[in-house]
Protein backbone atom coordinates (compact mmCIF):
# COMPACT_ATOMS: atom_id res chain seq x y z
CA UNK A 1 0.00 0.00 0.00
CA UNK A 2 3.68 1.97 0.03
CA UNK A 3 2.95 3.16 -2.92
CA UNK A 4 -0.77 4.55 -2.23
CA UNK A 5 -0.15 6.36 0.39
CA UNK A 6 2.98 8.10 -1.20
CA UNK A 7 0.91 9.10 -3.90
CA UNK A 8 -1.88 10.95 -1.46
CA UNK A 9 1.04 12.81 -0.31
CA UNK A 10 1.57 11.37 3.30
CA UNK A 11 4.49 11.99 5.08
CA UNK A 12 6.36 8.10 5.56
CA UNK A 13 8.51 7.11 8.32
CA UNK A 14 10.51 3.92 8.92
CA UNK A 15 8.18 1.93 12.25
CA UNK A 16 9.88 -1.34 12.63
CA UNK A 17 11.27 -1.44 9.80
CA UNK A 18 8.03 -0.84 8.24
CA UNK A 19 7.70 2.49 5.43
CA UNK A 20 4.17 4.03 7.51
CA UNK A 21 2.55 6.88 6.55
CA UNK A 22 2.79 9.35 9.83
CA UNK A 23 0.57 11.56 8.26
CA UNK A 24 -1.49 12.87 5.35
CA UNK A 25 -1.72 16.31 3.98
CA UNK A 26 -3.99 19.05 4.97
CA UNK A 27 -4.73 19.62 1.69
CA UNK A 28 -7.09 15.78 1.56
CA UNK A 29 -7.58 16.91 5.61
CA UNK A 30 -4.98 15.13 7.34
CA UNK A 31 -2.36 16.70 9.69
CA UNK A 32 -2.16 14.68 13.15
CA UNK A 33 -4.89 16.98 14.66
CA UNK A 34 -7.17 16.81 12.32
CA UNK A 35 -7.08 12.98 11.95
CA UNK A 36 -7.21 12.45 15.29
CA UNK A 37 -10.67 14.69 15.40
CA UNK A 38 -12.10 12.96 12.71
CA UNK A 39 -11.66 9.57 14.46
CA UNK A 40 -13.29 11.35 17.48
CA UNK A 41 -16.51 13.18 15.37
CA UNK A 42 -16.65 11.15 12.75
CA UNK A 43 -14.47 8.40 11.00
CA UNK A 44 -10.97 7.84 10.11
CA UNK A 45 -8.82 4.82 7.93
CA UNK A 46 -6.05 3.46 8.83
CA UNK A 47 -3.64 1.36 6.64
CA UNK A 48 -2.14 -0.87 9.95
CA UNK A 49 -1.01 -3.48 7.83
CA UNK A 50 2.59 -3.80 9.98
CA UNK A 51 0.26 -5.46 12.36
CA UNK A 52 0.86 -9.07 12.33
CA UNK A 53 -1.47 -12.56 12.47
CA UNK A 54 -1.00 -15.78 13.94
CA UNK A 55 -3.44 -18.67 13.76
CA UNK A 56 -3.65 -21.58 16.03
CA UNK A 57 -5.86 -24.08 14.97
CA UNK A 58 -6.74 -27.54 15.78
CA UNK A 59 -7.89 -30.39 18.42
CA UNK A 60 -5.43 -28.53 21.50
CA UNK A 61 -5.67 -24.92 20.06
CA UNK A 62 -7.43 -24.01 23.24
CA UNK A 63 -5.22 -25.65 25.84
CA UNK A 64 -2.22 -23.64 23.35
CA UNK A 65 -3.85 -20.53 23.58
CA UNK A 66 -4.44 -20.67 27.53
CA UNK A 67 -0.73 -21.92 27.71
CA UNK A 68 0.52 -18.80 26.14
CA UNK A 69 -1.21 -15.78 26.79
CA UNK A 70 -3.02 -14.64 30.26
CA UNK A 71 -6.41 -13.64 29.58
CA UNK A 72 -9.15 -16.62 29.80
CA UNK A 73 -9.99 -18.09 26.03
CA UNK A 74 -12.08 -20.26 27.35
CA UNK A 75 -14.71 -17.84 28.12
CA UNK A 76 -14.46 -16.97 24.45
CA UNK A 77 -17.67 -17.75 22.26
CA UNK A 78 -17.16 -18.26 18.51
CA UNK A 79 -16.69 -14.76 16.57
CA UNK A 80 -15.68 -13.08 20.17
CA UNK A 81 -12.61 -11.28 20.44
CA UNK A 82 -10.62 -10.34 23.44
CA UNK A 83 -7.76 -8.25 24.96
CA UNK A 84 -4.11 -10.11 26.33
CA UNK A 85 -0.57 -10.35 26.28
CA UNK A 86 1.97 -13.08 25.49
CA UNK A 87 4.28 -12.85 28.46
CA UNK A 88 7.52 -14.46 29.85
CA UNK A 89 7.77 -16.65 32.56
CA UNK A 90 9.13 -13.72 34.53
CA UNK A 91 5.54 -12.23 34.29
CA UNK A 92 7.01 -9.70 31.99
CA UNK A 93 5.14 -8.55 28.50
CA UNK A 94 6.39 -10.70 25.24
CA UNK A 95 3.34 -8.28 23.70
CA UNK A 96 -0.05 -7.68 24.11
CA UNK A 97 -2.42 -9.40 21.56
CA UNK A 98 -5.91 -9.41 21.03
CA UNK A 99 -6.89 -13.45 20.55
CA UNK A 100 -10.51 -13.85 18.37
CA UNK A 101 -11.56 -17.15 18.37
CA UNK A 102 -12.98 -17.63 14.54
CA UNK A 103 -13.45 -21.47 14.57
CA UNK A 104 -14.40 -24.33 17.44
CA UNK A 105 -10.81 -25.04 17.43
CA UNK A 106 -9.12 -22.04 15.72
CA UNK A 107 -7.71 -18.52 16.52
CA UNK A 108 -6.39 -15.58 15.72
CA UNK A 109 -3.95 -13.63 17.54
CA UNK A 110 -2.94 -10.23 16.43
CA UNK A 111 -0.01 -8.68 17.23
CA UNK A 112 2.53 -5.77 17.15
CA UNK A 113 4.52 -4.77 14.20
CA UNK A 114 7.83 -4.74 15.85
CA UNK A 115 7.60 -7.89 17.81
CA UNK A 116 5.96 -10.05 15.48
CA UNK A 117 8.93 -12.54 14.70
CA UNK A 118 10.02 -12.93 18.35
CA UNK A 119 5.77 -13.45 18.94
CA UNK A 120 5.31 -15.81 16.18
CA UNK A 121 9.04 -18.02 17.44
CA UNK A 122 7.41 -17.77 20.91
CA UNK A 123 4.08 -19.04 20.33
CA UNK A 124 5.64 -21.69 18.33
CA UNK A 125 8.05 -22.72 20.88
CA UNK A 126 5.71 -22.84 23.50
CA UNK A 127 2.79 -25.05 22.02
CA UNK A 128 4.67 -28.00 20.86
CA UNK A 129 3.05 -29.77 22.86
CA UNK A 130 -0.37 -29.28 21.83
CA UNK A 131 -2.07 -30.84 19.08
CA UNK A 132 -2.40 -27.74 17.04
CA UNK A 133 -0.88 -26.16 14.08
CA UNK A 134 0.63 -22.87 14.19
CA UNK A 135 0.71 -20.54 11.32
CA UNK A 136 2.37 -16.91 11.02
CA UNK A 137 0.06 -15.22 8.46
CA UNK A 138 1.38 -11.55 8.75
CA UNK A 139 1.98 -11.46 5.69
CA UNK A 140 -1.35 -12.50 4.12
CA UNK A 141 -3.47 -9.60 5.28
CA UNK A 142 -3.43 -6.18 4.53
CA UNK A 143 -5.05 -4.95 7.98
CA UNK A 144 -7.52 -1.37 7.31
CA UNK A 145 -8.81 0.01 10.54
CA UNK A 146 -11.89 1.82 10.37
CA UNK A 147 -12.14 4.42 13.27
CA UNK A 148 -14.88 6.47 14.80
CA UNK A 149 -18.39 6.68 15.61
CA UNK A 150 -19.68 6.61 12.05
CA UNK A 151 -17.17 3.71 11.59
CA UNK A 152 -20.09 1.10 11.56
CA UNK A 153 -22.08 3.04 8.95
CA UNK A 154 -19.42 3.11 6.56
CA UNK A 155 -18.39 -0.30 6.46
CA UNK A 156 -22.28 -1.17 6.42
CA UNK A 157 -22.44 0.46 3.39
CA UNK A 158 -19.57 -1.69 1.79
CA UNK A 159 -20.97 -5.33 3.44
CA UNK A 160 -23.88 -7.78 3.26
CA UNK A 161 -23.07 -8.98 6.85
CA UNK A 162 -25.67 -7.15 9.51
CA UNK A 163 -22.86 -4.79 11.23
CA UNK A 164 -25.83 -4.00 14.42
CA UNK A 165 -25.33 -7.45 15.06
CA UNK A 166 -21.54 -7.36 15.83
CA UNK A 167 -21.08 -6.05 19.65
CA UNK A 168 -17.46 -4.25 20.69
CA UNK A 169 -15.31 -6.94 20.88
CA UNK A 170 -16.80 -9.34 18.48
CA UNK A 171 -16.46 -10.03 14.57
CA UNK A 172 -18.04 -11.21 11.66
CA UNK A 173 -17.52 -12.62 7.99
CA UNK A 174 -18.92 -10.98 4.97
CA UNK A 175 -18.75 -9.90 1.48
CA UNK A 176 -16.59 -6.36 1.51
CA UNK A 177 -16.00 -4.28 -1.70
CA UNK A 178 -17.23 -7.69 -3.54
CA UNK A 179 -14.33 -9.82 -1.73
CA UNK A 180 -15.93 -12.86 -0.04
CA UNK A 181 -15.67 -14.09 3.71
CA UNK A 182 -13.61 -10.77 5.01
CA UNK A 183 -12.73 -11.01 8.70
CA UNK A 184 -14.24 -8.02 10.34
CA UNK A 185 -13.95 -7.29 13.93
CA UNK A 186 -15.50 -4.48 16.00
CA UNK A 187 -11.78 -3.83 17.38
CA UNK A 188 -9.26 -1.01 17.31
CA UNK A 189 -6.80 1.14 19.00
CA UNK A 190 -8.60 4.59 19.61
CA UNK A 191 -10.87 4.27 22.24
CA UNK A 192 -13.33 4.95 19.60
CA UNK A 193 -16.06 2.45 18.07
CA UNK A 194 -15.12 0.93 14.70
CA UNK A 195 -13.85 -2.11 12.67
CA UNK A 196 -10.94 -3.59 11.60
CA UNK A 197 -11.36 -5.57 8.66
CA UNK A 198 -8.71 -8.16 7.10
CA UNK A 199 -7.93 -8.11 3.56
CA UNK A 200 -5.87 -9.98 1.19
CA UNK A 201 -2.64 -8.35 1.08
CA UNK A 202 -1.87 -7.87 -2.99
CA UNK A 203 -1.22 -4.57 -3.48
CA UNK A 204 -4.09 -4.68 -6.51
CA UNK A 205 -6.91 -5.40 -4.02
CA UNK A 206 -5.54 -3.29 -0.76
CA UNK A 207 -5.41 -0.21 -2.85
CA UNK A 208 -8.69 -1.07 -4.53
CA UNK A 209 -10.74 -1.74 -1.15
CA UNK A 210 -8.87 1.04 0.15
CA UNK A 211 -10.08 3.63 -1.91
CA UNK A 212 -13.52 2.60 -2.30
CA UNK A 213 -13.77 2.89 1.83
CA UNK A 214 -12.41 6.63 1.33
CA UNK A 215 -14.61 7.13 -1.35
CA UNK A 216 -17.89 5.57 0.29
CA UNK A 217 -16.61 7.79 3.66
CA UNK A 218 -16.91 10.91 1.86
CA UNK A 219 -21.01 11.85 3.03
CA UNK A 220 -19.30 11.03 6.70
CA UNK A 221 -16.30 13.04 6.30
CA UNK A 222 -13.38 10.46 6.17
CA UNK A 223 -10.30 11.15 6.78
CA UNK A 224 -7.08 9.12 5.89
CA UNK A 225 -5.26 8.80 9.64
CA UNK A 226 -1.59 8.16 9.70
CA UNK A 227 0.45 6.47 13.09
CA UNK A 228 0.75 10.08 14.48
CA UNK A 229 -2.55 9.85 14.88
CA UNK A 230 -3.24 6.63 15.99
CA UNK A 231 -0.28 7.13 18.79
CA UNK A 232 -2.41 10.31 19.99
CA UNK A 233 -6.00 8.57 20.45
CA UNK A 234 -4.73 5.77 21.69
CA UNK A 235 -2.83 7.71 24.39
CA UNK A 236 -6.08 9.73 25.75
CA UNK A 237 -7.45 6.10 25.60
CA UNK A 238 -4.46 4.96 27.48
CA UNK A 239 -3.91 2.02 25.90
CA UNK A 240 -0.75 0.45 26.43
CA UNK A 241 1.98 0.71 23.22
CA UNK A 242 4.94 -2.38 23.44
CA UNK A 243 7.95 -0.50 24.40
CA UNK A 244 6.46 2.07 26.21
CA UNK A 245 4.26 1.19 28.86
CA UNK A 246 4.41 -2.35 28.29
CA UNK A 247 8.00 -4.58 27.63
CA UNK A 248 9.74 -7.15 29.01
CA UNK A 249 10.75 -5.05 32.11
CA UNK A 250 7.78 -4.09 32.74
CA UNK A 251 4.86 -7.07 34.62
CA UNK A 252 1.03 -6.99 34.26
CA UNK A 253 0.85 -5.61 37.94
CA UNK A 254 2.61 -2.47 36.96
CA UNK A 255 0.98 -1.89 33.80
CA UNK A 256 -2.35 -2.22 35.24
CA UNK A 257 -4.10 -4.59 33.11
CA UNK A 258 -4.84 -6.72 35.77
CA UNK A 259 -8.42 -7.04 34.51
CA UNK A 260 -7.34 -9.17 31.39
CA UNK A 261 -5.13 -11.59 33.45
CA UNK A 262 -7.13 -14.19 34.86
CA UNK A 263 -5.25 -15.89 37.63
CA UNK A 264 -7.76 -18.37 38.60
CA UNK A 265 -7.97 -19.75 34.66
CA UNK A 266 -5.12 -23.19 34.60
CA UNK A 267 -1.95 -22.00 34.68
CA UNK A 268 -0.14 -20.14 31.73
CA UNK A 269 3.09 -18.93 30.86
CA UNK A 270 4.34 -16.15 33.56
CA UNK A 271 1.78 -17.24 36.09
CA UNK A 272 4.11 -17.94 38.69
CA UNK A 273 5.87 -15.21 39.11
CA UNK A 274 3.24 -13.16 38.69
CA UNK A 275 1.68 -14.51 42.02
CA UNK A 276 5.01 -13.90 43.52
CA UNK A 277 4.72 -10.44 42.73
CA UNK A 278 1.60 -9.96 43.58
CA UNK A 279 2.59 -10.79 47.22
CA UNK A 280 5.70 -8.00 47.00
CA UNK A 281 3.71 -5.81 45.31
CA UNK A 282 4.40 -3.01 42.81
CA UNK A 283 7.52 -0.72 42.98
CA UNK A 284 6.43 1.11 40.07
CA UNK A 285 2.88 1.91 38.91
CA UNK A 286 1.32 3.10 35.68
CA UNK A 287 -0.37 6.89 35.96
CA UNK A 288 -1.79 9.16 33.86
CA UNK A 289 -0.32 12.96 34.01
CA UNK A 290 -1.79 16.34 33.10
CA UNK A 291 0.65 18.85 32.70
CA UNK A 292 -0.34 22.01 34.88
CA UNK A 293 2.17 24.19 33.58
CA UNK A 294 3.43 24.97 30.18
CA UNK A 295 5.23 22.05 28.26
CA UNK A 296 5.02 18.93 27.06
CA UNK A 297 6.35 15.34 28.72
CA UNK A 298 7.81 13.46 25.75
CA UNK A 299 8.39 9.46 26.34
CA UNK A 300 11.57 9.27 28.10
CA UNK A 301 11.42 12.69 30.35
CA UNK A 302 11.82 11.74 33.84
CA UNK A 303 9.34 12.73 36.43
CA UNK A 304 10.30 14.11 39.75
CA UNK A 305 8.67 14.58 43.44
CA UNK A 306 8.10 18.09 44.46
CA UNK A 307 11.23 17.79 46.12
CA UNK A 308 12.97 17.45 42.97
CA UNK A 309 13.99 13.64 43.65
CA UNK A 310 13.66 11.42 40.42
CA UNK A 311 10.83 9.11 41.30
CA UNK A 312 10.27 7.43 37.45
CA UNK A 313 9.68 8.38 33.87
CA UNK A 314 7.57 9.32 31.04
CA UNK A 315 6.54 6.48 28.86
CA UNK A 316 3.69 8.23 26.57
CA UNK A 317 3.52 12.48 26.10
CA UNK A 318 1.56 14.11 23.84
CA UNK A 319 -0.71 16.75 23.14
CA UNK A 320 -3.77 15.28 23.65
CA UNK A 321 -6.28 17.04 20.40
CA UNK A 322 -9.26 16.19 21.72
CA UNK A 323 -8.75 16.87 25.02
CA UNK A 324 -6.24 20.07 24.20
CA UNK A 325 -4.43 19.61 27.37
CA UNK A 326 -0.80 18.30 27.89
CA UNK A 327 -0.69 14.73 29.21
CA UNK A 328 1.49 11.63 29.56
CA UNK A 329 1.77 8.09 30.74
CA UNK A 330 4.41 7.91 33.63
CA UNK A 331 5.72 5.10 36.11
CA UNK A 332 5.94 6.14 39.58
CA UNK A 333 5.99 4.72 42.45
CA UNK A 334 2.77 3.73 44.22
CA UNK A 335 2.96 6.19 47.26
CA UNK A 336 3.15 8.77 44.34
CA UNK A 337 0.33 7.12 42.18
CA UNK A 338 -2.66 8.87 44.07
CA UNK A 339 -5.24 11.41 41.86
CA UNK A 340 -4.30 14.82 42.37
CA UNK A 341 -0.87 14.52 43.18
CA UNK A 342 1.76 16.61 42.18
CA UNK A 343 5.02 15.98 40.23
CA UNK A 344 7.13 17.54 38.04
CA UNK A 345 8.30 16.68 34.37
CA UNK A 346 11.57 17.62 33.58
CA UNK A 347 11.74 18.72 30.13
CA UNK A 348 15.22 20.49 29.18
CA UNK A 349 16.57 20.85 32.21
CA UNK A 350 13.24 22.73 33.66
CA UNK A 351 11.61 21.19 36.30
CA UNK A 352 7.91 21.37 35.30
CA UNK A 353 4.76 21.38 37.59
CA UNK A 354 2.00 18.18 36.44
CA UNK A 355 -0.24 16.46 38.36
CA UNK A 356 -1.69 12.90 38.89
CA UNK A 357 -5.05 12.52 36.88
CA UNK A 358 -7.53 9.74 36.43
CA UNK A 359 -7.54 7.80 33.50
CA UNK A 360 -8.50 6.94 30.63
CA UNK A 361 -8.08 10.17 29.91
CA UNK A 362 -10.57 10.08 27.31
CA UNK A 363 -13.33 7.64 27.28
CA UNK A 364 -16.11 7.46 24.49
CA UNK A 365 -19.86 8.58 24.91
CA UNK A 366 -21.84 6.15 26.31
CA UNK A 367 -24.23 6.95 23.14
CA UNK A 368 -23.57 3.33 21.65
CA UNK A 369 -24.71 1.42 24.73
CA UNK A 370 -25.83 -1.26 22.78
CA UNK A 371 -22.36 -2.01 21.06
CA UNK A 372 -20.69 -2.37 24.19
CA UNK B 1 6.76 27.16 -2.66
CA UNK B 2 8.45 30.37 -3.72
CA UNK B 3 10.99 31.33 -0.90
CA UNK B 4 10.83 35.37 0.10
CA UNK B 5 13.79 36.84 -1.75
CA UNK B 6 13.99 39.71 1.04
CA UNK B 7 15.91 37.60 3.86
CA UNK B 8 18.53 34.34 4.25
CA UNK B 9 17.96 31.03 5.04
CA UNK B 10 19.95 28.37 6.99
CA UNK B 11 20.23 24.21 6.79
CA UNK B 12 18.41 24.47 9.88
CA UNK B 13 15.56 25.43 7.81
CA UNK B 14 15.62 29.29 9.79
CA UNK B 15 15.12 32.10 7.74
CA UNK B 16 16.64 36.02 8.85
CA UNK B 17 15.90 39.37 7.32
CA UNK B 18 18.43 42.09 7.06
CA UNK B 19 17.42 43.48 10.62
CA UNK B 20 17.65 40.48 12.53
CA UNK B 21 13.82 38.75 12.54
CA UNK B 22 14.17 35.07 12.52
CA UNK B 23 11.24 32.53 11.74
CA UNK B 24 11.28 28.82 10.49
CA UNK B 25 11.12 28.30 7.12
CA UNK B 26 7.68 26.97 5.05
CA UNK B 27 9.64 23.86 4.75
CA UNK B 28 10.09 23.13 8.68
CA UNK B 29 6.52 23.89 9.43
CA UNK B 30 5.39 21.11 6.90
CA UNK B 31 7.88 19.08 7.76
CA UNK B 32 7.03 19.15 11.54
CA UNK B 33 3.31 19.17 11.04
CA UNK B 34 1.34 20.64 13.67
CA UNK B 35 2.68 22.86 16.00
CA UNK B 36 1.55 23.10 19.06
CA UNK B 37 4.16 24.80 21.42
CA UNK B 38 7.09 27.48 20.99
CA UNK B 39 9.36 28.27 23.53
CA UNK B 40 11.95 31.46 22.99
CA UNK B 41 14.91 32.75 25.18
CA UNK B 42 13.66 35.95 26.91
CA UNK B 43 14.56 39.76 25.69
CA UNK B 44 18.14 40.24 25.91
CA UNK B 45 19.47 36.88 26.04
CA UNK B 46 22.52 36.74 23.91
CA UNK B 47 22.30 33.86 21.12
CA UNK B 48 25.01 32.20 18.99
CA UNK B 49 25.68 31.52 15.57
CA UNK B 50 24.70 27.51 15.14
CA UNK B 51 23.37 27.05 18.71
CA UNK B 52 20.25 26.52 19.76
CA UNK B 53 18.09 29.03 21.20
CA UNK B 54 14.64 27.81 21.31
CA UNK B 55 12.58 25.27 20.70
CA UNK B 56 9.43 24.42 18.43
CA UNK B 57 7.19 21.63 19.04
CA UNK B 58 4.77 19.87 16.81
CA UNK B 59 2.25 17.14 18.08
CA UNK B 60 4.79 14.63 17.36
CA UNK B 61 7.99 15.94 17.78
CA UNK B 62 10.33 18.36 19.41
CA UNK B 63 12.85 20.35 17.37
CA UNK B 64 15.58 22.99 18.47
CA UNK B 65 15.53 26.65 16.75
CA UNK B 66 19.18 27.25 15.68
CA UNK B 67 20.98 31.37 15.28
CA UNK B 68 21.30 31.87 11.96
CA UNK B 69 23.55 34.21 13.18
CA UNK B 70 24.66 35.71 16.70
CA UNK B 71 22.94 38.54 18.84
CA UNK B 72 20.83 39.85 21.31
CA UNK B 73 16.59 39.45 21.38
CA UNK B 74 15.17 42.77 21.30
CA UNK B 75 11.63 41.04 20.98
CA UNK B 76 9.45 38.04 20.91
CA UNK B 77 6.51 37.16 18.67
CA UNK B 78 3.89 36.64 22.27
CA UNK B 79 1.37 36.03 19.68
CA UNK B 80 2.73 32.70 19.59
CA UNK B 81 2.66 31.56 23.09
CA UNK B 82 -1.47 31.12 22.46
CA UNK B 83 -1.67 30.75 18.88
CA UNK B 84 1.61 28.69 17.38
CA UNK B 85 -0.46 27.37 14.59
CA UNK B 86 0.46 30.57 13.03
CA UNK B 87 3.71 29.47 12.30
CA UNK B 88 1.52 26.26 10.03
CA UNK B 89 -0.45 28.90 8.51
CA UNK B 90 2.16 31.54 7.58
CA UNK B 91 5.68 30.52 8.55
CA UNK B 92 7.54 33.28 6.44
CA UNK B 93 5.24 35.27 8.73
CA UNK B 94 5.03 34.53 11.85
CA UNK B 95 8.60 35.47 13.12
CA UNK B 96 9.93 34.32 16.35
CA UNK B 97 12.50 36.68 17.52
CA UNK B 98 14.44 40.04 16.52
CA UNK B 99 17.88 40.29 17.56
CA UNK B 100 20.14 42.93 17.24
CA UNK B 101 22.52 41.07 14.84
CA UNK B 102 26.26 41.12 16.41
CA UNK B 103 28.34 41.21 12.96
CA UNK B 104 26.67 41.73 10.16
CA UNK B 105 28.92 39.88 8.07
CA UNK B 106 27.90 36.61 9.15
CA UNK B 107 24.70 36.71 7.12
CA UNK B 108 27.20 36.20 4.54
CA UNK B 109 27.61 32.82 5.11
CA UNK B 110 23.70 32.05 4.83
CA UNK B 111 22.16 30.67 1.86
CA UNK B 112 19.72 32.77 -0.90
CA UNK B 113 16.13 31.86 -1.22
CA UNK B 114 17.35 30.04 -4.29
CA UNK B 115 20.04 28.12 -2.61
CA UNK B 116 17.65 27.09 -0.09
CA UNK B 117 15.00 25.60 -2.54
CA UNK B 118 18.04 24.25 -4.15
CA UNK B 119 19.26 22.57 -0.81
CA UNK B 120 15.27 21.85 0.25
CA UNK B 121 15.01 19.74 -2.63
CA UNK B 122 18.52 17.80 -2.64
CA UNK B 123 17.70 16.78 0.57
CA UNK B 124 13.92 15.56 -0.16
CA UNK B 125 15.69 13.67 -2.95
CA UNK B 126 18.00 11.63 -0.52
Amino acid sequence: MNAVHRQMGAKMVEFNGWDMPVEYPASIGGGIIAEHMAVRSGVGIFDVSHMGDIRLAGREALAAVQHISMNDASRLALGQAQYSALLYPQGTFVDDVIVHRLGEDEYLLVINAGTREKDFNWVRDNTRQFDCKVEHLSDDFTQIAIQGPKGADLLQKLTDADLSAVKFYWLTRGTVCGLKNILMGRTGYTAEDGFEIYIPSDEATSARVWHEILAAGKEFGIVPCGLGARNTLRLEGKLPLYGHEISDIINVWEAGVDRFCKMEKSDFIGRAALEKAKAEGVKKTLVGLEMVDRGIARDGYKVQDEGGREIGYVTSGSPAPFLKKNIALAYVPPEQATIGTTVRVEIRGQAVKAQVIPTPFYKRPKKAAKSE
Amino acid sequence: MSYPTDRKYTKEHEWITADGTIGITDHAQESLGDIVFVELPKVGTEITVGKAFGTVESVKAVSDLFAPVSGTVTALNEALATAPEQVNKDAHGAWMVKIKVKDPAEMNALLSAADYEKFVSEEASH
